[in-house]
């Protein structure tokens, strides 16, 4: 496909660096020549420095030819404005990056007036991703599949975890009940477990099941925290906003920590049944005395990334919680994982992630489509769910027959067919209308053939 | 510096280098000469059988950087045209490895300077050899490996920069190796056509193939002793027209082929560029108009070695050093003018030319009015201050290899015209110069010494100076 991708800031980058992995055709446009350069020097695109607003900009891009147009420059105007220009000037599909509070009650107005095709929202994307950690504490990550029936939950093992030194084929014995845990990261690697495979402390281990079947595994491993009923986020930005009232209406009892009281007034106004507390989130004595050893989770969310890192060491330190930090612009991905943080999330890779995923299902054959997509350890591994639309080589063969056929380090986790979830085994086949997830360490599949041979 | 990756990046051009040898393989075998077809087969399998051993360790990370870009280029170049001369010592035909390796290095550069007396003398398949290896040289072998395999990723850009031409190297399409393959076939096409067009003009096949390859290439080595001269005037048209089209900037038949037809027309530095040979052809015409027997003659010879030299190419038809004072100072300043940026010629290229212009009206303009504020402009951009420093700093560093090259040639104690003009044809890629190196005449007087400097500035000249440079700096050898 041809890409054009205006704006090369960080999400930019990123998606310069994952769309240009899957082979597409890709234009970036920035007004800024030094951005422009540090991208096409390094990664494999063609730059033009211009504003990605003018018709003559685009035209240059070769708007003309584009199937695709991602907005991400800084302005949310900018975006809106730069995909109805491209819309006229083209055929491509549009997508727009739009974060203030006061566009996003109108987003479906905008995306259907406007004619685009997606609007994304990354501190909204951020918040609903830290809000559906605090529903499992224990989880180091979420990933959702079919409308959020099935579950891949990334957890870490403990010392005093049951799955700590167990053979993966003892799993059924030991649980009395049947899970699938299709992947395993130790330390930078990936791994698609067999049966021999044994847990060590450190690991993080990913399970497929339903909510449901989650609680009881997770009791039954030996995580016993249990719902969140107390949250403390430090800073008051956009993030803090979106979460804290997705978590106040889960009746969580929220308390936002932000050292300017202009913001705090703001937010007392909007948010009428948070504690709002002005003062310097990093003074470990304002944080003992708000309560921080009592809360059952806590997001660091001030600008910086590097006292998002060490506010959340600290909270480990200090209590029980499940701490969450957020981090913007740094990309020590080894490191992150050796100082053994809980959570961290990325907001660059999770607006990537979604315009991936739709470029992924733009690109789709006709046989099925790219229902959901999540890049799994900084791009190592995917998991994917497709859509079965048509009958194929893969469809309607006992998987035990298939398995021979199909490549390596590939993980069939679930089919969803109707309102059942089928966590299958060598009997069970995949129809046509099925929604089958799988993960697997290959990257930039397109259609559900592709993981035969 | 990734020395693995560099290496593993040279095995690629050995190995590609042998594919290529197994073409002379063939005429050899076809016009019987047997023994020089068996040269070329054992070289073509010992630096395919090389090119696997340095293969056989995979780099770690195939990150290449500006300076590992830069040195794989250079280097790549310096052991692609050592194995390319192997063959002509192996054969016999040059005795002397230096000799060969000048004559290799002409080849590869697209120079077409030769050190052969008389290269009738030849077999066909070395003759093959020597013609081909401009057409190898004129895109260049990297651009070629970009085209056939991706092995390189984003980083791939740093190599296609240093090995093309011009003040500033841009992509014509998103991806690098869309890019190189399109200039590939462009390139293919000029060469098909031309040789179709030249076996219509009454050329034998293997005349036309190996003429057609120094013409696209524009490098200029001739299979007569007397290069072009005893062709017919119908043969001499077409190639001066297809030298021109060499000249021209690639993407200029990119935009042609996407119908883009305003923008096709509308590079400025197109336009200059056949305004010069046009302005050129006129004033020598008239120059010369008494040495041949009518105008039309005169027209032909003159447009026939403007376009030569402008496009760096070197072929010639009549012997230009005994023309009058006027018209060789003309074809002596169109040596340094060069054909366009991002075509197979070599020179400064006229886009420098342009940007070095346009800075000296602006400097002026800012003396008038000291506080103005002037960007520079071209085809409707800016140009970016850091092209026109990269274009100052080629100047500079252009003439100081010049002169130093000058000097150091000047030890073997020929006239001044003859150490000029060839340091400029070699520092250029073009070929004859005027004296003793002139279009009737060789370099194979020149002591090895001097031939190695002779070397030095071919590579220079094809490569745009800084990749040899940089390999000369011993920084660039650390590996912190």
């Amino acid at each position: 496909m041809n890409i054009i991708i205006v704006g090369c800031g960080k999400v930019g980058h990123t998606l310069v660096e994952q769309l240009g992995g899957e082979q597409h055709d890709i234009v970036v446009v920035d007004l800024n020549p030094d951005k422009v350069h540090s991208i096409t020097d390094e990664l494999d695109a063609q730059g033009i420095v211009g504003n990605g607003v003018s018709y003559q900009t685009l035209q240059e891009a070769g708007i003309d030819r584009a199937d695709l147009l991602i907005a991400v420059t800084a302005s949310d105007e900018q975006n809106l404005l730069c995909c109805c220009i491209a819309r006229q000037a083209g055929h491509c599909k549009t997508i727009a990056r739009v974060r203030n509070p006061l566009y996003n009650e109108e987003i479906s107005f905008l995306r259907d007036k406007l004619g685009l095709d997606l609007i994304i929202n990354p501190e909204l994307l951020t918040a609903n991703e830290i809000a559906r950690i605090f529903q499992f504490p224990s989880a180091v990550k979420i990933d959702t599949f079919s409308k959020g029936r099935l579950e891949l939950i990334h957890f870490r093992v403990t010392k005093e975890c049951l799955l700590n030194g167990l053979k993966l084929m003892n799993l059924k014995e030991v649980l009395g009940f049947n899970v699938l845990i299709p992947l395993v990261t130790r330390g930078d690697e990936v791994i698609i477990p067999r049966g021999d495979f044994s847990f060590e402390e450190g690991d993080v281990a990913s399970v497929a099941t339903t909510a449901k079947t989650a609680s009881m595994f997770f009791r039954k491993i030996g995580f016993t925290s249990g719902r969140t009923r107390t949250a403390m986020l430090v800073g008051g930005g956009t993030i803090s906003y979106y979460l804290a009232k997705r978590l106040l209406s889960a009746g969580i009892n929220t308390k936002i920590i932000e050292i300017d009281d202009k913001v705090c007034s703001e937010l007392s106004e909007k948010l009428p049944e948070a504690t709002i507390i002005c003062g310097d989130g990093t003074d470990e004595r304002l944080l003992l005395q708000e309560g921080l050893e009592s809360a059952d989770g806590f997001v660091a969310l001030t600008g910086l990334d590097e006292e998002n890192i060490l506010l959340a060491l600290l909270a480990r330190k200090l209590s029980n919680t499940k701490a969450v930090s957020k981090i913007n612009r740094i990309n020590f991905n080894s490191l992150l994982g050796d100082i053994k943080l809980d959570t961290t999330i990325f907001p660059r890779l999770l607006t990537a992630n979604l315009i991936l995923r739709y470029a992924r299902s733009m690109n789709d054959s006709l046989g099925s489509n790219v229902e959901n997509l999540y890049r799994l350890e900084d791009g190592k591994a995917e998991a994917l769910e497709f859509y079965v639309k048509e009958p194929s080589g893969v469809t309607d063969t006992p998987l035990m027959q298939l398995s021979s056929k199909l490549k390596k380090d590939i993980n069939i986790c679930s089919i969803t067919r109707g309102n059942q979830i089928i966590f299958p085994t060598g009997q069970d086949e995949i129809k046509v209308g099925d929604y089958v997830v799988i993960v697997m360490k290959h990257c930039g599949m397109t259609d559900i053939k592709d993981i035969l041979k | 510096m990734n020395f693995t990756m560099v290496a593993y990046i040279i095995g690629w051009i050995l190995q590609i280098e042998a594919a290529f040898m197994l073409l002379p393989t063939i005429v050899g075998f076809c016009y019987g000469e047997t023994e020089h077809a068996a040269v070329y087969i054992i070289t073509a399998l010992v630096s395919f059988a090389l090119g696997l051993v340095i293969k056989l360790k995979k780099p770690k990370t195939r990150d290449l950087y500006t300076r590992e870009g830069f040195a794989t280029v250079a280097i790549g170049w310096i052991a692609m045209s050592a194995v390319g001369a192997v063959p002509f010592t192996a054969t016999g035909d040059i005795p002397n490895y230096i000799d060969a390796l000048f004559e290799s290095v002409s080849g590869f550069t697209t120079t077409g300077g030769s050190i052969l007396p008389n290269v009738e003398t030849l077999s066909h398949a070395n003759l093959f050899w020597r013609s081909f290896s401009h057409w190898i040289g004129g895109m260049g072998v990297f651009v070629f490996i970009m085209a056939i395999f991706p092995i390189m990723g984003g980083y791939s850009i740093n190599l296609m920069r240093a090995e093309s031409t011009g003040p500033a190297v841009g992509k014509l399409v998103p991806r690098v190796q869309k890019t190189a393959k399109i200039l590939y076939a462009i390139y293919l096409g000029l060469t098909v056509i031309g040789c179709i067009v030249f076996m219509i003009c009454g050329m034998s096949f293997f005349d036309a193939a190996t003429t057609i390859f120094g013409t696209v290439g524009t490098g200029g080595y001739g299979i007569k002793a007397d290069s072009i001269t005893s062709y017919s005037a119908s043969v001499q048209w077409a190639i001066t027209i297809f030298m021109i089209l060499s000249g021209i900037n690639y993407s200029v038949y990119f935009c042609l082929l996407r119908r883009q037809f305003k923008d096709a027309f509308s590079i400025s530095e197109v336009k200059w560029y056949l305004g010069i040979i046009l302005v050129s052809t006129a004033i020598i015409t008239w120059n010369i108009h008494g040495f041949y027997s009518s105008v039309g003659e005169s027209a032909r010879h003159a447009a026939f070695q403007v376009s030569s030299i402008i496009t760096t190419t070197g072929f010639s038809t009549a012997d230009f050093d005994l023309w009058p004072s006027l018209s060789k100072t003309i074809l002596v300043i169109l040596m340094f003018c060069g054909a366009c940026s991002g075509s197979t010629g070599g020179g400064m290229k006229i886009s420098r030319w342009l940007i070095m212009g346009k800075t000296i009206f602006k400097e002026l303009s800012t003396m008038v009015h000291p506080r103005q504020v002037k960007k520079i402009h071209m085809d409707g951009h800016v140009v970016e201050h850091e092209t026109v420093r990269a274009t100052n700093v080629y100047l500079a560093s252009y003439f100081f290899i010049m002169l130093l090259s000058l000097l150091l040639i000047s030890i073997d104690n020929f006239d001044f015209t003859t150490n000029f003009t060839g340091v400029v044809a070699m520092l250029n890629n073009i070929g004859p110069g005027l004296g003793l190196v002139g279009p009737t005449g060789n370099f194979a007087g020149f002591s090895s010494f001097s031939k190695i400097v002779l070397i030095f500035d071919m590579l220079a000249g094809r490569l745009e100076l800084f990749p040899m440079l940089i390999i000369l700096k011993p920084a660039c050898w650390k590996k912190y």
